[in-house]
């Protein structure tokens, strides 16, 4: 009995221990490497590097507002909802150009979220084996087109088009019918809202499309091919699995999106019409954005106003692109919640 | 997140700048502002440098911003496309003299009509920028041009949205000839303007104006000669149909009295051959220099120039100042001083 008692110990020992040295050792080696010192040097070198992006922002909002600072006094809240913008009488109102941002953001975002949610099905789920890599390649590339690239082809190639094809038969048509007749009235010459909401839903597809397709590839196969199983069709399984799965990393990319959308100025700038007046709903109705707004008049804004209230416009920017991000995390939160509550 | 990074952008940029600009040695000077003269300054200065071995930098980067960077005393000398009121020079402490002469041409792209043929005055030029015409047969249009087959087509007036001594010019032409824009609209380099889409650059307009049929805008003088476009006639001050080129620049700028002071806008100038809206661009100096050596520098780049450069300047399609102007241009120059007040050499 003793000999089987001892005996078993010694012989679960080593094996207990064994684990345990290997799992215990390595650390000492390591620590004798790196040392405390060098552990702590890093950490504080992390820190500091988190923290001086939380102090240049703080720093930017801070010059910002204190270069704004004319115009707000002067103009107040109202500067958001006037639609005067006249340098020489020097009365500044940013309800143009807010407009023009949200809306041609909004018209860029209504066509390209089907579109790159098309575009991110088909190279998951439906496409053939070799055209998914050419396919995604050209997606991705159209990313790395310069913005001001998009800016000179809309304005000398896409607006005739558009103007032609698009905006005189869609007057012919509509024109004079109420209410819908008003949206298309106008100069039909290609520039304006419309065409900048259309080149801005370009530029970020690919952003969007690239997204969506790499979280709608981290569905774990064992998922869908379960529906596939039971006789879902392809829209099913998309709709009720994969989506469901990876709508944190959509509505991420949703956001990405939107976000370049907001501050792109280059390509907005060549086809809006920097028109400072809001005098109609017309979709082909030239107009300007905030951003298009900074890039054409601060190097020509004398100091005083006109350049307080740029730079008001750059803060009333700056709080838009932090409500659209707040706004998207607080989307994902409440879907999380719904999720706990559902199971 | 991009609009933070743009402006951290437009952060470093401006520290930049500042950092590069400020250079100590006489042998390099540096200047910055108005891009309408830039082409003709950059070329002055690369021909200075290979007859003199110094390095003239000029940054084209607007009036606006050339006026804000000599104000800061960041550079030797600002440019800008609107002359400062004597004033305000005197109350900053500057001095500002005219380098070359250009005009704003009125440009269309209407079927048929080719350059020089339709006939503009700065009434009807007026009305149509403020959407009061409308039509290209507008009754108006019909009278100054009689013999011309107008079409039944709604005008799209083009103009600049970025700021620009360009659009300074042109305005300040129609506040002179017409009461209602004056009232209105007002003149400066960007306006409130009640019709039309925006180009950026005189680049940007030509591309519109070329490409839009029906539309009219206006462009830098050179603009029209590169891009062979479609320029129009413009009744002067004497009444007489003038079309643009040096020689009725020249008659705008002899109509002004540069002795009396440099404050000159020559727009609506009397003489029959003078084109009604022509411009001279300027550069500021600070009177009270912190590096002398650099400010005889600068007077040393402008001798050469006005002496040597008049051919550069006509090569690009720029007019080289009157001959005559010279002296007042040295007499502003003697007032600029040291530190300590001494006379800083012209020579």
């Amino acid at each position: 009995m003793s000999n089987t008692l001892s005996a078993s110990p010694a012989a679960l020992n080593p094996s207990a221990e064994l684990p345990g040295r290997a799992m215990s050792s390595p650390p000492p080696m390591k620590q004798a490497r790196s040392g405390p010192m060098a552990d702590r040097i890093f950490g504080w070198l992390a820190k500091a590097a988190a923290l001086l992006t939380l102090g240049l922002l703080v720093a930017i909002l801070v010059s910002l507002t204190i270069s704004a600072w004319p115009a707000i006094q002067k103009f107040g809240p109202g500067f958001l909802v006037s639609t005067e913008w006249d340098p020489v009488k020097e009365v500044y109102g940013g309800l143009v150009m807010i407009y023009g941002t949200l809306f041609t953001s909004f018209i860029a975002l209504l066509i390209a979220v089907p579109v790159s949610f098309g575009i991110a099905l088909f190279l998951t789920e439906l496409s053939p084996a070799w055209l998914k890599r050419p396919l995604g390649t050209a997606i991705e590339l159209l990313a790395a087109v310069p913005s001001i690239v998009y800016g000179m082809w809309g304005l000398l190639v896409f607006s005739p088009v558009l103007s032609t094809y698009v905006q005189q038969p869609l007057q012919k048509a509509f024109g004079d019918v109420p209410y819908l007749g008003a949206l298309f009235s106008g100069p039909p010459v290609g520039i304006g809202i419309l065409s900048a909401g259309i080149i801005l839903a370009i530029m970020i597809i690919p952003f969007i499309a690239s997204v969506m397709r790499d979280v709608f590839e981290v569905t774990p196969p064992l998922l869908k091919e379960s529906a596939y199983a039971l006789g879902a069709t392809t829209w099913e399984v998309v709709s009720r699995v994969v989506l469901p799965y990876t709508k944190a990393g959509v509505i991420g990319g949703i956001m990405l999106g939107l976000g370049r959308a907001i501050g792109e100025t280059m390509a907005v700038t060549f086809v809006i019409g920097n028109f400072n007046q809001l005098d109609s709903i017309s979709l082909f109705q030239a107009a300007n954005s905030i951003t298009s707004a900074l890039a054409n008049e601060f190097a020509e804004a004398g100091p005083g106003l006109h350049q307080a209230a740029l730079m008001y416009l750059g803060l009333v920017l700056f709080f838009i692109t932090f409500v659209v991000l707040s706004l998207s995390k607080v989307l994902l939160a409440q879907l999380k919640k719904n999720e706990g509550a559902r199971t | 997140m991009k609009s933070s990074f743009q402006m951290a952008l437009v952060g470093a940029t401006s520290i930049a700048l500042g950092i590069f600009s400020g250079t100590g040695s006489a042998q390099e000077i540096t200047g910055a502002g108005a891009s309408f003269p830039a082409p003709v300054y950059s070329k002055w200065a690369a021909e200075y440098n290979k007859a003199t071995g110094v390095k003239v930098n000029y940054q084209s980067v607007g009036s606006g911003a050339g006026i804000r960077q000599i104000d800061a005393k960041t550079v030797d000398f600002g440019a800008s496309d609107m002359p400062q009121t004597d004033e305000v020079l005197k109350q900053k402490g500057q001095i500002q003299f005219p380098t070359v002469i250009g005009g704003t041409v009125p440009v269309i792209n209407v079927k048929g009509i080719a350059p020089g043929q339709m006939k503009l005055d700065g009434q009807v030029l007026g009305d149509i920028f403020l959407g009061k015409i409308t039509k290209w047969d507008d009754p108006a249009i019909k009278k100054l041009n009689p013999g011309l087959a107008l079409p039944d087509a709604a005008i799209a007036p083009v103009r600049r949205a970025d700021g620009s001594g360009t659009t300074f010019n042109f305005t300040n032409y129609l506040s002179r000839v017409h009461p209602e824009w004056k009232a209105k609209v007002g003149e400066g380099t960007a306006v409130n303007w009640p019709v039309g889409a925006g180009g950026k650059g005189n680049e940007g307009v030509a591309a519109f104006v070329n490409r839009l049929p029906n539309s009219i805008g206006y462009v830098e003088y050179s603009y029209v000669k590169q891009n062979k476009m479609t320029y129009t006639l413009m009744k002067n001050r004497d009444g007489v149909f003038v079309a643009p080129d040096d020689e009725t620049f020249k008659a705008a700028a002899a109509g002004a009295d540069w002795n009396k002071s440099f404050f000159q806008l020559i727009v609506d100038q009397p003489g029959k051959d003078a084109w009604p809206i022509s411009t001279a661009t300027f550069i500021l100096m600070n009177i009270k220099q912190d590096k002398p050596a650099n400010a005889t520098e600068t007077f040393k780049f402008f001798s050469w120039a006005y002496k040597n450069g008049d051919k550069i300047a006509s090569d690009l399609d720029y007019v080289p100042m009157p001959d005559n102007v010279m002296g007042a241009i040295e007499k502003v120059w003697g007032q600029v001083t040291d530190q300590a007040g001494k006379p800083v050499a012209i020579r």
